[in-house]
């Protein structure tokens, strides 16, 4: 390919695999699960066992990684790496099974359809439920990494908060006491990261700047890395727009069209319209470096020229992040 | 992209002018407030009347456009200098109004509680506090709910709301009936039955016991007393949800999918579009945004730029020839760099075209809105990207 990406200045991140929990946020249509999928996909084909987890149950994974509907019960759709949705009623069956000492096989339906009832109203529940299953896997240490294809950015804060929310609310209890070792895990910046998933557009900036900011001042949780998603190519390098220009001025195009044997009108309109977009974009990614911790890393994951999604274009982002972090 | 033979009447302009209110939907982040904003706007300019917006959560820049940038449930007229301005004198006038959950959920526990001290306990408790951002799907909820009332009022012509972005793209059709059904469960009863009955009831012992030691018997107690509270307002809510549901069905009342075509959010968008037909909604339009123009699918184009690609040495000699003044070797690369890029694009026009006509099967109005250089945040652009589609 003869398109150059331009690089922005930036930290080796070699350490991002390291850590144990990654939380992937971002804005609608910004290419999160796709961005989450590749980063468990690397992470598993260099030696690590990875879970990833979808939160919002839309079978969205499922499409990235092509494979059957996932469920609350991991299944592994890859070499090393399962794959997860998650279930709050689920979750909340296991933890009874577990901390209660239930048998599994206990009829803990109609209770767990009580506890959904008071989870509509009593802040939290559902959250802690989701937060907590995380936590738990990355506690008992089955998988080297856990991925999460979480919350959009709206909601990640409200999500994040909940330990602390039920921390507050709740005064005795059992759960109290496990949101201590949850926020301990969430809070360990060598275990826990979030990566915002961001295109290089107006809104998806300003919601990346907000979350990062929002993320220092109300949660405890470190930003790990921010990806920008579908970075177009510079397409001209040096000198070479002049030329273009020159080549498709008016009156030069009858020579052009005559050179490569029909009409070149569109060709041209397609260049113009590519670094246009090219252009318009750079002032966001600007905004986007200036607006986070210059400690931050920013990996960006080319556009990609794909005749469709699913899992080859998630090879291809899973290949773009590994060269960005030096792999 | 083919089309079939039969005439095709069916349009933006047409909907608009038949409808009362129009729901945009779709996922977060495909513009949808954007092209709601443009409708209201191209309505206001070409059919007259009174139009109002409502929007969730606009970018600040079109906030500032449209003029609601304060918060509040206020709606203020986007002056008609504005579009004097922006070279399309106004027929009738353009409203817009923000939802804010907050004052909405405030003021309907004001309006349906029995008495003031009751509204006033409810407010004051903690719990609701906490939950008026997301009880029972509560943000979807009181969208409709704003709309109902706004519609009620009789003041505008046509109303055109932005949904909020939610988790599950059918929750704010199902919210009036989730929020009636609330009302009605049996868990509710169980949770506010007095606590001397609790112990006899064999059903609920479990729960009790379990939630007792998971969260605590305090916590239990504030949630039955919330709950409680909130089980006065029962009468006024039931009848209310009935009636925001019975309007999302009217039909005056129809809906306009928004999304692009990325896969995501054409997943949701297709979800949607399915999901509104079954259960009887009027689907009025689907806008697509952030489409490849149409030259990019130019077969004889897409044949020119093999030529340069596969042999872009002898095209630029020829050029090289004619001007004389040029690099060959330069030349070259540049036209490798733009046939190669034109392919790359027509690869991607082409997956575009084919989702674009697998959606025109499920409604007539299916309109693509082109890549725009620059993000819309003014009345310009709005008109701008509403002529795109209006006809």
């Amino acid at each position: 390919m003869s398109a150059r990406w331009a690089s922005a200045p930036r930290n080796p991140v070699g350490d991002l695999l390291d850590r144990k929990l990654l939380l992937v946020t971002g804005k609608g249509g910004v290419g999160k699960t796709t961005v989450a999928a590749s980063l468990a996909l690397l992470a598993s084909q260099r030696g690590l066992r990875t879970l990833a987890c979808e939160v919002d149950a839309k079978g969205d994974l499922a499409a990235v990684f092509e494979t059957g509907p996932t469920s609350f019960a991991e299944r592994e759709v890859q070499p090393r790496l399962w794959a997860m949705t998650m279930d709050t009623e689920a979750s909340l069956k296991e933890y009874l099974a577990l901390q209660l000492h239930l048998p599994v096989a206990a009829r803990i339906g109609p209770l767990a359809r009580m506890f959904d009832f008071v989870a509509t109203a009593a802040p939290g529940v559902r959250e802690i439920l989701t937060i907590g299953k995380l936590a738990y896997e990355v506690r008992q240490g089955r998988y080297d990494l856990v991925v999460v294809d979480g919350a959009a950015t709206g909601h990640v804060v409200g999500q994040l908060a909940a330990p602390q929310a039920i921390n507050e609310l709740v005064q005795v209890g059992l759960i109290r006491e496990q949101t201590r070792w949850m926020l301990d895990i969430l809070s360990d910046p060598g275990q826990t990261g979030m990566v915002i998933v961001a295109t290089p557009d107006e809104m998806p900036v300003n919601e990346t700047m907000e979350l990062a900011a929002r993320l220092r001042s109300e949660t405890t949780v470190d930003l790990a890395a921010v990806v920008v998603n579908r970075v177009l190519p510079e397409l001209f390098g040096r000198g070479e727009e002049e030329v273009f220009e020159r080549l498709a001025a008016a009156d030069q195009l009858p020579a052009l069209n005559k050179a490569a044997g029909d009409d070149v009108g569109p060709i041209v309109d397609a260049a113009r319209l590519a670094v246009t977009l090219r252009r318009t974009r750079a002032g966001h990614l600007e905004r986007l470096r200036a607006g986070v911790d210059a400690g931050v890393p920013l990996l960006y994951v080319p556009y990609l020229f794909l005749r469709s999604h699913g899992l080859r274009a998630t090879h291809q982002v899973s290949e773009a992040l590994a060269a960005e972090l030096g792999y | 992209m083919e089309r079939t033979e039969r005439p095709r009447q069916a349009s933006i302009e047409q909907l608009l002018a038949a409808k009362e209110i129009v729901v945009a939907c779709g996922s977060g982040g495909v513009g949808k407030t954007t092209t709601a904003a443009a409708l209201a706007a191209m309505a206001a300019a070409r059919h007259g009347g009174k139009v109002l917006v409502l929007t969730v959560d606009p970018a600040r820049r079109l906030a500032d456009a449209l003029g609601v940038q304060a918060l509040g449930n206020d709606a203020r007229r986007v002056p008609a200098a504005a579009f004097a301005d922006a070279g399309a004198p106004a027929r009738g006038e353009l409203w817009a109004a923000m939802l804010d959950t907050k004052q909405s959920w405030d003021d309907l526990v004001r309006e349906h509680a029995p008495d003031r001290r009751t509204a006033r306990r409810i407010l004051d408790n903690k719990l609701y506090e906490n939950i008026a951002g997301r009880f029972v799907q509560s943000h979807e909820y009181i969208a409709m709910e704003r709309l109902y009332d706004l519609h009620n009022e009789g003041t505008y012509d046509l109303i055109v709301v932005d949904t909020p972005p939610t988790r599950n793209a059918l929750d704010f059709l199902e919210a009036p009936e989730r929020m009636a059904e609330f009302f009605s469960s049996k868990f509710l009863r169980v949770l506010t039955a007095p606590a001397r009955s609790r112990v006899i009831s064999i059903a609920s012992r479990p729960f009790f016991t379990v939630a007792d030691r998971v969260l605590g018997s305090q916590f239990l107690e504030d949630i039955a007393e919330f709950f409680s509270l909130f089980q006065t307002m029962a009468p006024g809510f039931v009848e209310r949800a009935r009636a925001v549901s019975r309007l999302l069905r009217d039909h005056r009342t129809t809906y306009v999918v928004v999304s692009t075509l990325e896969a995501a959010p054409l997943h949701e968008a297709e979800v949607f579009v399915d999901a509104i037909t079954a259960k009887g909604f009027h689907l009025g339009a689907v806008v697509l945004n952030r489409v490849l123009p149409p030259y990019l699918l130019d077969e004889r184009a897409g044949h020119a730029a093999g030529v340069l690609a596969d042999d872009p040495s002898s095209a630029a000699a020829a050029l090289a020839n004619a001007d004389g003044s040029g690099d060959e070797a330069q030349v070259a690369r540049v036209l490798t760099e733009v046939a190669e890029s034109f392919l790359r694009f027509q690869v991607v026009a082409q997956r575009e075209a084919e989702q674009r006509s697998e959606l025109s099967v499920a409604t007539d109005v299916v309109v693509a809105v082109p890549y725009f250089e620059t993000d819309i945040c003014d009345l310009t652009g709005l008109l701008r990207l509403g002529e795109q589609i209006w006809t």
